[in-house]
C-alpha cells in the first residue's frame, strides 16, 4: 500500500463517528442530569463507555499502524504540529480563567467598593458597606465565612511533585533517545506515580476546604476562580497521566524507537503544559 | 497532469465505501468538504426560514403571529444557525475540497481527524435544534448569550451550552487540521508567498479560530456553573461581574466575525482576477492586510461595548483602534479594485458576485466606521442600523460569495457547467432584493427602532414592510439556487466543463490544471511546477 516516502492517507475511518456518538450521548445525559433528568447519569455513563472504547480502539490502530511503518517523517510532522495547535488551544482555554481572575480581583471587586472612576462610582451605591478585599465572597457573603487556601501545605507539596515529575518526563525521554529501556520505563513510571499523587493530594486539599474551611464553589468569586482554576488543571493532570500510562504501556511493549516516538513526544508536551500550567495558578492563586 | 493523477487512482483500490456507509466513514477531503457544503446549505434554509419568521412577524407593527418569547428565540436561534451552521461550515467545505488541491497535497494532513470534525459539528447542532422542541424554548437571550439574562433560559440552557462546546471541538479540530495542511502539505514548489490567497485567508482564519474557540468555551462553562454549580463568575453579590462575561465573549466575538469574512476576501480574490484575466493587485499587500486585521480583531473587542459604562479611556481606546481596521480592509478593497482596473474583463456568475460583494460590503464596512466612533454609537446602538450593518458584511459578502465560490468551482467538482442563464438571474434576484430588504433597516436604526423586538412603534411601519417584502424576495430566489446545483450536479442537459472551466484559469491556479470533474484522488504526488497568475 504505502511506501514509506508517500504520504499515508488512511481511508474508511469508524472511529470518529464513533467517538462523537459517545460525546454526543455523554453531553446529552449531564444536560438531562443538570435538567433535573433522573435517567441522566445513565445515559452519561453509556456515552462516556462509547468513548472510551472509541480511544482504545484509534489509539490501537494508531499504535498498529505506527509500528507497521506507515507513518513517515511528513505524517509525522502533521502529528506534532497537530499536538502544539492543540496545546495552544488549551492555553487559551485556561487564558480565560486566568483573565477572570484578573479582571476580578484586580478591576471589579474594587468598582463594586466604590473605587475607581467610572464604574466605581454607580456599583458603589449598591454595596454601600462593601469593602474591597481580597479573597472575597461578595457583598452578599454567598456561601457563608471561610478561609483562604494558604500556599505552603499541600499545595507546595504539589509544586514539588509535578516539578520532580516534569524533570523525570525529561530523564524518561532521554533514556528513549539513548536506547537505555530501563531508564525510559523507571523515569516514567515515577512520572505517572507523581502525577497521581499529585491527584491525590488535590483530592485532600478539596476535602479540606470543603469540610473544615467552608471553602465551596459557591464562596463567592474567591471559591468559583480558586476551584474552576484548581479543578480544570487537576482535570488535566488526570488526563495527561492517563496518556502517559499509555505511553509507558506501549514502552513496556517496546513500541519506541529514538526516531519514531510522537506518542511519547506529544505526552511530554502535554506534561510540561500542564506543569507551567500550575506554575502559574500556584503564584496567581495561591501565592499572591 | 490529468492523466497522470488518473493513473495513480487506477493503482489505489482506494475508491469510496458503497451506499451512505461511504458519507459516514469518509476520510476523503473532496467527500467531506461536499458534507460540509450540504450540511451549510440545509442549514443556511434552516436559518433562513428562522429569518422569514421574523420579517412575517415585523410585517406589521402589533403582534400578529409568534409570541414574543418565541419570537426572541427566532433571532437568537437565526443568528447561531446562520454563523455556526451556514456560514463557517460553507467555508470549511470549500476549505476542504479546494485548499489539497491549491497546494499540490493529497488530502488533508490528519484525515480522520478531518471526519471527526465534521461529525461534531452534526452532534452539536444536534443538541441546538433539539432546543426548539423543550420546555421554556430554544435560548431567547440573543446569540451573545448575556447573563443574568440568558440564565433564565429553561430546560434548553445546558443542551445550548453544550453544543457551543461540541461545535468549538469541532472547528478546533477543523482548523488544526487546515493549518497542518498548509504548513506541511504544500508542494515544494509552493511557498509560502506563493500560495494562492483563499490558502492565505484560511491559515489566518484558522489560527483565529484555534485561539478564539476556547474563549467562548470558557464563557459558556462559566454560565453553566453560574447557573448549575453555585459560582459567582457573574453575579455581583458574590463579587463577580456580568461585565465580564462581555468582555469575554467579545474577545472572542469579535475575532469570530472575521473567521467569517476573511475566507470571503479568499475567495473574492481567487474569482476576481480569473475574471479580470490579470494576476491579482498587490498580492503581498493582500497577504499582509489579512495578517493585520487579524491581529486588530484581538484587541478591539469592547467597541460592542460603548454603553456599558467602561472608564473613557477605555472608550477612546477601542474607538481609535476599531477605526484602525478601516486601513488594511481599504488596502483590500482598493486592490480588488485595482485587479479589475483595465482588465479584460468577462461577467459570468462568479464574477457578478464577487464585484456585488466589493461594492456591497463596502457599505457595510463604512456603516462599522460609522459606529466604531464612540459618541455616535451611543445613538445607534442596539438599534436597526447596526442589524443593517452586519447583514451588509455577511449576506451580500459572506453568503454572496460562498455562492460565488459554489459557481466558481462547481464545474470542477462535477464536471458539468452550470446554467449561466439561471445563474445571471438568481445573481439579479438576489443582488437587488438583499438590498430591499436590508437597505430599509439602515433608516429604521437612525429613527431610532430598537432591534431584538417583535413589535414597533407605527412610524417604523412602511420601511418595515419593505424590509419584509425584499426578505421573502431574496429568501425564496435562493431556491433558484438548489436548483441550479442541483441540476449541475445530475447533468443532464449541461454542457461539459473543461479541465481549465475557465479561460486560462490554469495560469492561476494549481485546480485549474487537474481532470474536470476532480478525480477522488489528486496530486498523489505532488506537482513539481506552479501556476504564476495569482501572485
Amino acid at each position: 500500500m504505502s511506501t514509506n516516502d508517500a504520504y499515508y492517507i488512511p481511508h474508511k475511518a469508524v472511529w470518529p463517528i464513533i467517538g462523537t456518538a459517545g460525546l454526543m450521548i455523554t453531553f446529552i445525559g449531564f444536560a438531562n442530569y443538570l435538567n433535573g433528568n433522573s435517567m441522566g447519569p445513565g445515559i452519561m455513563l453509556f456515552g462516556f463507555l462509547i468513548f472510551v472504547v472509541m480511544l482504545a480502539g484509534w489509539f490501537t490502530l494508531q499504535a498498529g499502524e505506527s509500528e507497521s511503518g506507515m507513518y513517515n517523517h511528513g505524517v509525522g510532522i502533521s502529528y506534532r504540529m497537530g499536538m502544539m495547535w492543540f496545546i495552544f488551544s488549551e492555553v487559551m482555554f485556561f487564558a480565560v480563567f486566568f483573565g477572570t481572575l484578573w479582571y476580578t480581583r484586580n478591576l471589579s471587586v474594587d468598582w463594586l467598593a466604590g473605587i475607581g472612576g467610572g464604574p466605581g462610582k454607580s456599583t458603589a451605591l449598591l454595596w454601600p458597606d462593601f469593602e474591597s478585599i481580597w479573597p472575597t465572597n461578595g457583598p452578599g457573603n454567598l456561601g457563608g465565612d471561610f478561609e483562604e487556601m494558604g500556599a505552603f501545605g499541600l499545595p507546595f507539596i504539589n509544586t514539588v511533585l509535578l516539578l520532580t515529575s516534569g524533570v523525570t518526563c525529561t530523564w524518561a525521554h532521554h533514556g528513549l533517545l539513548a536506547k537505555n529501556r530501563d531508564q525510559l520505563i523507571k523515569g516514567l513510571i515515577a512520572t505517572v506515580g507523581l502525577g497521581f499523587l499529585f491527584v491525590v493530594c488535590q483530592a485532600f486539599e478539596y476535602y479540606e476546604a470543603y469540610h473544615d474551611m467552608g471553602l465551596t464553589l459557591g464562596s463567592g468569586i474567591y471559591g468559583s476562580t480558586f476551584f474552576m482554576l484548581t479543578g480544570f488543571h487537576g482535570f488535566h493532570v488526570c488526563v495527561g497521566a492517563i496518556i502517559l500510562s499509555v505511553v509507558l504501556f506501549r514502552s513496556w511493549k517496546g513500541h519506541f524507537t529514538p526516531e519514531n516516538h510522537f506518542a511519547f513526544e506529544g505526552a511530554a508536551w502535554y506534561w510540561h503544559f500542564v506543569d507551567v500550567v500550575w506554575l502559574g495558578l500556584f503564584v496567581f492563586v495561591y501565592i499572591l | 497532469m490529468s492523466a497522470e493523477t488518473a493513473e495513480h487512482d487506477d493503482h489505489h483500490d482506494h475508491g469510496p465505501a458503497k451506499g451512505l456507509l461511504r458519507w459516514i466513514i469518509t476520510t476523503n477531503h473532496k467527500d467531506i468538504g461536499t458534507l460540509y457544503l450540504v450540511f451549510a446549505l440545509v442549514m443556511f434554509f434552516v436559518g433562513g426560514l428562522m429569518a422569514l419568521i421574523i420579517r412575517t412577524e415585523l410585517f406589521e407593527p402589533g403582534m400578529q403571529f409568534i409570541e414574543p418569547q418565541f419570537f426572541n428565540s427566532m433571532t437568537t436561534m437565526h443568528a447561531l444557525v446562520m454563523i455556526f451552521g451556514a456560514v463557517m461550515p460553507g467555508f470549511v467545505g470549500f476549505a476542504n475540497w479546494m485548499i489539497p488541491m491549491m497546494i499540490g497535497a493529497p488530502d488533508m494532513a490528519l484525515p480522520r481527524m478531518n471526519n471527526m470534525s465534521f461529525w461534531m459539528l452534526v452532534a452539536g447542532f444536534v443538541l441546538l435544534i433539539s432546543t426548539l422542541f423543550m420546555e421554556g424554548g430554544a435560548p431567547a437571550a440573543g446569540w451573545t448569550m448575556y447573563p443574568p439574562l440568558v440564565l433564565q433560559t429553561g430546560n434548553a440552557l445546558p443542551f445550548a451550552i453544550f453544543s457551543i462546546h461540541l461545535m468549538g471541538i469541532s472547528s478546533i479540530m477543523g482548523s488544526i487540521n487546515i493549518i497542518s495542511t498548509i504548513f506541511n502539505m504544500r508542494a515544494p514548489a509552493m511557498t509560502l508567498m506563493k500560495m494562492p490567497l483563499f490558502v492565505w485567508t484560511w491559515l489566518i482564519t484558522a489560527f483565529l479560530l484555534i485561539a478564539i474557540m476556547p474563549v467562548f468555551a470558557g464563557a459558556v462553562t462559566m454560565l453553566l456553573t453560574d447557573r448549575f454549580f453555585d459560582t459567582s463568575f457573574f453575579d455581583a453579590a458574590g463579587g463577580g461581574d456580568p461585565v465580564l462575561y462581555q468582555h469575554i465573549f467579545w474577545f472572542f466575538g469579535h475575532p469570530e466575525v472575521y473567521v467569517l469574512i476573511l475566507p470571503t476576501f479568499g475567495i473574492a480574490s481567487t474569482i476576481i482576477p480569473v475574471f479580470a484575466r490579470k494576476p491579482l493587485f498587490g498580492y503581498a499587500s493582500m497577504v499582509y492586510a489579512t495578517a493585520a486585521i487579524a491581529f486588530l480583531s484581538f484587541i478591539v473587542w469592547a467597541h460592542h461595548m460603548f454603553l456599558v459604562g467602561m472608564p473613557l479611556a477605555g472608550e477612546l481606546y477601542f474607538m481609535y483602534a476599531t477605526m484602525v481596521i478601516a486601513v488594511p480592509t481599504a488596502v483590500k478593497i482598493f486592490n480588488w479594485t485595482a485587479t479589475m482596473w483595465k482588465g479584460a474583463m468577462t461577467f459570468e456568475t462568479p464574477m457578478l458576485f464577487s464585484i456585488a460583494f466589493v461594492v456591497l460590503f463596502t457599505i457595510g464596512g463604512f456603516t462599522g466606521l460609522m459606529m466604531s466612533l464612540a459618541p455616535v454609537d451611543f445613538q445607534y446602538h442596539d438599534t436597526y442600523f447596526i442589524v443593517a450593518h452586519f447583514h451588509y458584511t455577511l449576506v451580500p459578502a459572506a453568503i454572496f460569495m460562498l455562492m460565488a465560490g459554489g459557481y466558481f468551482w462547481l464545474p470542477k467538482w462535477t464536471g458539468n457547467m452550470y446554467d449561466e442563464r439561471l445563474g445571471k438571474l438568481h445573481f439579479w434576484l438576489s443582488a437587488i432584493s438583499v438590498n430591499i430588504l436590508f437597505f430599509p433597516q439602515h433608516f429604521l436604526g437612525l429613527a431610532g427602532m430598537p432591534r431584538r423586538i417583535p413589535d414597533y412603534a407605527v412610524q417604523f411601519t412602511d420601511w418595515n414592510m419593505i424590509s419584509s417584502i425584499g426578505a421573502f424576495i431574496y429568501g425564496f430566489s435562493q431556491l433558484l439556487f438548489v436548483y441550479i446545483v442541483y441540476k449541475t450536479i445530475k447533468g443532464t442537459d449541461c454542457e461539459k466543463a473543461t479541465d481549465e472551466v475557465w479561460e486560462d484559469a490554469s495560469k492561476h491556479g494549481l485546480e485549474w490544471t487537474i481532470a474536470s470533474p476532480a478525480p477522488y484522488h489528486t496530486f498523489l504526488t505532488p506537482p513539481e511546477k506552479i501556476p504564476t497568475e495569482h501572485y
